[in-house]
């Protein structure tokens, strides 16, 4: 059980922006966890928005389970450049946003490290969606910088925030 | 012109500039990459509903009811 959740930067766009990226997060805490409420100029309900930290390269993997209201599916990726996280499209109801969270523990630690996100989206329709994935950064090399874009050249659009928060063990 | 933000943990400073023609080419790759993966997802979808629903035909034309068909896949 986490002894502190601190907030170490929050940022609401203002304007859109293809790239949001948290940079020298400090070593000090323990675990990462990044919240996101976003939407995106795509032309879809929802937009599968990769995330990178650092390390690059094709060190990312992962396994997801998801479901839009009429069928579930599940799969897994090979390595790739990035993670997978989820944010609504532009023809979703307006004024919508997605609801994720990034978990990262242990990211300054000397091992791979297992990332988990749980992420909605919401709108006013039948089909709506849901993603669970299980995501592996194989590296050892840690966490000091996180960069979130929008997928197919997509940008977040105003209102979306990203907050960043540490979390101490102890 | 696209805008990148970067939000230092470290000093709190935020810089906000505009993409690089590098990262525009990198974005448009990955957006190709993108629509290739999602043209072969749905070619395999395809492929599989093809052949579920001929392994399905011939096990009626072996005499199976269509609820017992159904329970084979359940």
């Amino acid at each position: 059980m986490a002894n502190t959740y601190t907030l170490i930067q929050a940022q609401t766009l203002a304007s859109s922006a293809a790239s949001v990226t948290f940079s020298s997060i400090p070593a000090t805490y323990t675990d990462l966890v990044l919240r996101v409420s976003a939407r995106t100029d795509q032309a879809s309900i929802s937009d599968v928005s990769p995330f990178v930290t650092n390390v690059g390269g094709t060190a990312y993997s992962y396994t997801y389970l998801m479901g839009n209201g009429s069928t579930a599916t599940s799969g897994t990726s090979g390595t790739r450049a990035d993670f997978a996280s989820y944010s609504v499209g532009n023809t979703a109801t307006a004024s919508t946003f997605s609801n994720v969270e990034i978990y990262i523990p242990s990211y300054t630690a000397a091992q791979n490290k297992p990332i988990s996100v749980f992420a909605v989206n919401e709108t006013n329709a039948t089909t709506a969606g849901m993603r669970i994935y299980a995501e592996l950064l194989s590296s050892t090399t840690a966490i000091s910088s996180i960069t979130l874009t929008g997928q197919s050249s997509s940008n977040y659009l105003t209102g979306s925030s990203f907050y960043l928060y540490g979390i101490k063990n102890s | 012109m696209t805008k990148a933000i970067e939000v230092n943990c470290t000093t709190g400073e935020v810089t906000e500039r505009d993409l690089t023609a590098e990262e525009i080419a990198a974005g448009e790759a990955a957006q190709a990459q993108a629509e290739a993966d999602r043209a072969a997802a749905e070619a395999e979808a395809a492929s599989v509903a093809a052949a579920k629903a001929a392994g399905q035909a011939k096990l009626a034309a072996l005499g199976l009811t269509a609820e017992e068909i159904a329970a084979l896949s359940k």
